[in-house]
């Protein structure tokens, strides 16, 4: 299987979606002309045109409620924000809009939109670029997250994205676009709503999403290695919809777990699956729910210091083993 | 609108007539020392010493250095992302900024906030911001105040080209309008917004400040590379936000020599050509067309803008010396700024969990 990155992952999937249906059309800022801040689209501008890949003004309010209407009429905008962080400019149009226009029409209008581009922090660019925002957007009903952790769920998650008929909101990562891993040549799509089962184990379930579920894997290492402890870990890929019963049937089977979460604390996606956990199998758990999440401040631009505010293999580590 | 008289009038603007040399030689050094600031601040970024993005002012340094020379006591300033110019220009120091580059303690902000977050309040000076067209509401709230106290100052409000298309910046501007605030916005125009030439992102009558006249504010186009002409310019906007709290727009026509961030390898020989460049650099220079001025105006001799320049280079160098010295910020620090009332531990701040890592 070719190896590829991250960035290139999406790319295929933009232009593959692109040649599938007259109706996808993939704007933002830069991301025509220039290929994008982050390389994401390169070359795509240059194989479709003007009429498919569009540069935007540095207006997120208009362009996105401009996705979202031309959405309304059966076209399938594929947006992107330069950062998620951006989203707060546009957060009308995103909840408002994009979120209840189903809803409030009583069915009558669908609004098959992709909203996407990177949503961490980790790069030292401060805390204003540093949003996290998949657990405020999960919390509307009205869309869907998603958040791809390697090129392989990238592409087929973003597939799947442009295919559905509701507004997906698509969180990437700007330190995982140069990741290479295993892409096939031949098509494939990964449903939303599917969780998957990173590596398997029987001692204690890691959950996660996102760049999260590397670092579940790199502690999962870890502690096969040094600690002889089998850790699962399930990266959610889909986080609304959720795969409930996957991270049931792991803990059901584990009796422990362990929540690694690159959101803040306070009402993080992981505390949606704590609070879920709990109530859903609290007969099978053998320790309390802990979480691994980002430290609960604002992104301290400190390149030395930034580092320690993410979750680390170190600090999951250190949580598996006090309840292992 | 402001008649934009010839460039080579405004050296006689009042506010410019009766500026000693001592004066003109302090605007020179002023653009110096930014100029240098940002030599020192890539060849470090460079090396390694900063993380995430930099924008570089350089080519600009005329416009920051021209308007936040006219400022009062009660004149406030802020801007966007590109901000070390205006950060050195009303008077910050070196040593601060490099060390907040640096991500170190003694920064400005305590390497909390890095390259795009410079703040100094007691300066008058409210940022640094980095999401784009974010200040523009910033700055007219600063110009409230200022009305709401009583106070004959103007809030400048910087802004780019690209950042006039967010809807926030027609909404403060009906607001100035409609309120009679004093809130001159500048807009530096430097052709591009990332990789997007003006003509890409922006449908333009004459020039983006016209943009006003929808609003009833009043406009200004000028050259930014003549630092007599945008001191001229913006004193008139000043006085009339002193005198008739009204708001103005100016659009300074500028040029930056480096790239969006140091990251955008494309803008040479991209998205604008080399010649473009250059013939900026050669003809166009803010710095070289004010030291030629003073030359003929027998101000400075070549000695002594070398000497200015010399100890320009010393301060900047010093300035990364300094930073490179300064310890880091605490990993506790992290949650120290965050709430005041938690900092100051008054009854606010202990009551209630505000922090929620275990
Ligand atoms: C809301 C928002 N959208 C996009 C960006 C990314 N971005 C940063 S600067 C920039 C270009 C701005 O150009 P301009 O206003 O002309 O200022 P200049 O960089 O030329 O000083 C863009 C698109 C951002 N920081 N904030
Ligand atoms: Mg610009």
């Amino acid at each position: 299987m070719p190896l590829i990155e991250y960035r290139d992952a999406l790319n295929q999937a933009f232009a593959e979606e692109i040649e599938r249906d007259p109706n996808v059309v993939l704007m933002g800022e830069e991301v025509a002309q220039y290929d994008g801040a982050y390389k994401v689209t390169k070359g795509l501008w240059k194989k479709f045109g003007d009429k498919r890949v569009v540069d935007t003004p540095i207006s997120e309010a208009a362009f996105i409620g401009m996705g979202i209407g031309a959405s309304m009429l059966g076209l399938r905008p594929v947006m992107e924000l330069m950062f998620w962080s951006f989203a707060t400019v546009t957060w009308d149009q995103i909840v408002n809009n994009a979120g209840q226009i189903r809803y409030m029409s009583g069915g009558l209008i669908n609004c098959p939109i992709v909203i996407r581009g990177p949503a961490n922090g980790g790069t030292n660019v401060g805390a204003t670029h540093s949003h996290t925002p998949e657990n405020m957007l999960a919390s509307v009903p009205g869309l869907k997250v998603v958040s791809a952790a390697t090129a392989y769920d990238a592409k087929g998650l973003m597939k799947t994205a442009i295919r559905d008929n509701d507004p997906v909101m698509f969180m990437e990562n700007t330190l995982l676009y140069g990741e290479k891993g295993e892409v096939p040549e031949e098509e494939y799509l990964i449903p939303l709503g599917k969780a998957d089962i990173k590596r398997e184990g029987r001692d204690i379930t890691l959950i996660a999403h996102g760049r999260a579920a590397l670092t579940a894997l790199r502690a999962a290492e870890l502690l096969a290695a040094e600690h002889d402890i089998s850790a699962e870990v399930i990266d959610l890929r889909s986080i609304r919809p959720l795969d409930e019963e996957a991270i049931l049937a792991s803990v059901r089977k584990t009796h422990r777990a362990v929540l690694v979460d690159e959101n803040k604390p306070f009402c993080g996606v992981s505390a949606q699956i704590a609070s879920m956990l709990q109530e859903k199998c609290f007969d099978d758990l053998d320790a309390p729910v802990l979480r691994v999440t980002a430290l609960d401040a604002p992104a301290i631009y400190s390149p030395r210091i930034e580092p320690k505010q993410l979750p680390n293999p170190q600090d999951v580590i250190r949580k598996a083993l006090s309840i292992c | 609108m402001d008649t934009a008289t010839k460039s080579s009038d405004h050296a006689h603007a009042p506010i410019n007539k009766n500026l000693t040399p001592e004066a003109k030689i302090q605007l020179l050094r002023d653009m110096l020392r930014v100029r240098r600031f940002e030599q020192q601040a890539l060849k470090q970024y460079n090396g390694g010493k900063m993380g995430g993005f930099l924008h570089l002012y350089i080519g600009q340094e005329s416009v920051a250095v021209g308007t936040c020379s006219l400022m009062g006591d009660d004149d406030h300033v802020i801007t966007a992302y590109r901000c070390h110019g205006h950060s050195l220009a009303v008077g910050m120091t070196m040593n601060e900024c490099m060390a907040e580059l640096y991500g170190k303690a003694t920064g400005c902000s305590k390497g909390k906030g890095g390259s795009m977050h410079f703040f100094a309040p007691d300066k008058n000076y409210w940022g640094g911001h980095g999401i784009v067209g974010g200040q523009t509401p910033l700055g007219l709230g600063l110009a409230y105040g200022l009305k709401y106290k009583g106070l004959k100052g103007a809030a400048l409000c910087f802004l780019g080209d690209g950042a006039v298309n967010q809807g926030c910046f027609y909404e403060s501007l009906n607001m100035a309008a409609l309120f009679d605030l004093p809130v001159i916005y500048i807009i530096e125009n430097n052709g591009y917004s990332m990789g997007t030439s003006l003509q890409r992102s922006s449908v333009v009558k004459d020039c983006l400040a016209q943009r006003g006249e929808a609003f009833c504010v009043e406009w200004a186009q000028a050259n930014g590379e003549d630092i007599y002409e945008v001191r001229a310019v913006t004193q008139r906007a000043i006085e009339r936000a002193h005198k008739e709290s009204k708001p103005t727009i100016l659009e300074f026509d500028t040029y930056r020599y480096y790239g969006h961030s140091v990251a955008d390898a494309k803008h040479k020989g991209g998205y604008r050509s080399e010649e473009e460049i250059d013939a900026y650099k050669r003809d166009h220079d803010p710095i070289q067309l004010f030291k030629k001025r003073l030359l003929e105006e027998r101000v400075i001799t070549e000695a002594q803008f070398d000497e200015i320049s010399d100890a320009s280079k010393a301060e900047a160098e010093a300035s990364a010396q300094f930073a490179e010295e300064s310890p880091l910020p605490s990993e506790t620090s992290i949650f120290e700024d965050v709430y005041y009332e938690v900092d100051r531990q008054t009854e606010a701040g202990r009551t209630g969990k505000h922090f929620f890592n275990d």
